[in-house]
């Protein structure tokens, strides 16, 4: 009987397509990973001397109160409402300028709120009065 | 006489096989270690907003943090409102990468009067383009 015959096994691990791997894995991150991009709502300032007169009728006022109330065209509304009004009067008159005039104990968070709501109903025309001090 | 030819053979050659797995290791260091340049800012809580566009990037923008207590700082430079204006304006007209964008980081809690006193500054500085930044929410 033939007893010394033995199978020698190759006892190592193959390497060739470890470089094909770690290509995956690094191309996998690179579409996966996700830059700390900042996001926010964007608005356009008026120039210094870029105040104009409009015609009353082409205006909506939104009022904010100190304590968080909204007045929208001498109405009370709730802040969640603002968006429909806004969609509901651009239907009317496209060229409708939305005024958001906050007092100056108004708190930003409110300000931001119905900022937000006027943009989500698409009014692209927002001016910015000055709160009265 | 004695035989003086044998002369032992060394080869003098540096092994190569093994420095791609050293200049990996160099570049998973310094990825690692790297540290961006990031201003640090006021503490602020953010108010949340749905209808939210993205910046155009970090470089052309300037920071403003207004915080509860009253503080008002431009990159990392503490200013009274007053300043803003002057900062604003050197910032928008240096030569590096003059700025297009303010982000307007803001505290909910901050009054209004803060925050048009600071818009009104911008206006005179010439910088109209501004964002509101926000966290994503309803």
């Amino acid at each position: 009987m033939l007893v010394d015959k033995k199978k020698t096994k190759s006892a190592e691990v193959p390497t060739s397509s470890l470089a094909d791997i770690a290509f995956l894995i690094l191309i996998f991150f690179l579409i996966s990973s996700t830059m700390n991009v900042d996001k926010g709502v964007t608005l356009t300032l008026p120039g210094i001397e870029q105040e104009t007169k409009i015609k009353s009728k082409n205006i909506s006022n939104i009022l904010i109160s100190a304590e968080g109330n909204v007045m929208f065209d001498e109405q009370l509304v709730d802040i969640p409402v603002i968006r429909e009004l806004v969609r509901e009067k651009l239907y009317e008159n496209e060229n409708q300028i939305f005024s958001l005039k906050p007092v100056a104990e108004t708190e930003y968070e409110i300000y931001i709120r119905v900022l937000d709501q006027i943009k989500q109903g698409g009014a692209k025309k927002i001016s910015l009065a000055e709160p009265d001090f | 006489m004695m035989k003086f030819s044998k002369k032992s053979k060394v080869t003098s050659e540096v092994p190569t096989s093994s420095l791609p797995d050293i200049v990996f290791l160099l570049l998973i260091f310094f990825m690692v270690t790297t540290v961006f340049k990031e201003f640090t800012g006021l503490q602020v809580k953010l108010p949340t907003a749905k209808e939210i566009t993205k910046l155009p990037g970090k470089r052309d923008v300037a920071n403003i943090w207004a915080d509860r207590r009253g503080l008002i700082c431009i990159d990392d430079k503490i200013v009274e409102v007053p300043e803003i204006q002057g900062v604003m304006w050197d910032l928008r007209t240096r030569a590096i990468n003059p700025i297009r964008v303010t982000s307007m980081r803001i505290d909910k809690q901050v009054k209004m009067k803060t925050v048009s006193d600071i818009q009104q500054q911008l206006r005179k500085a010439d910088c109209l383009a501004i964002n509101y930044s926000a966290k994503v929410g309803s």
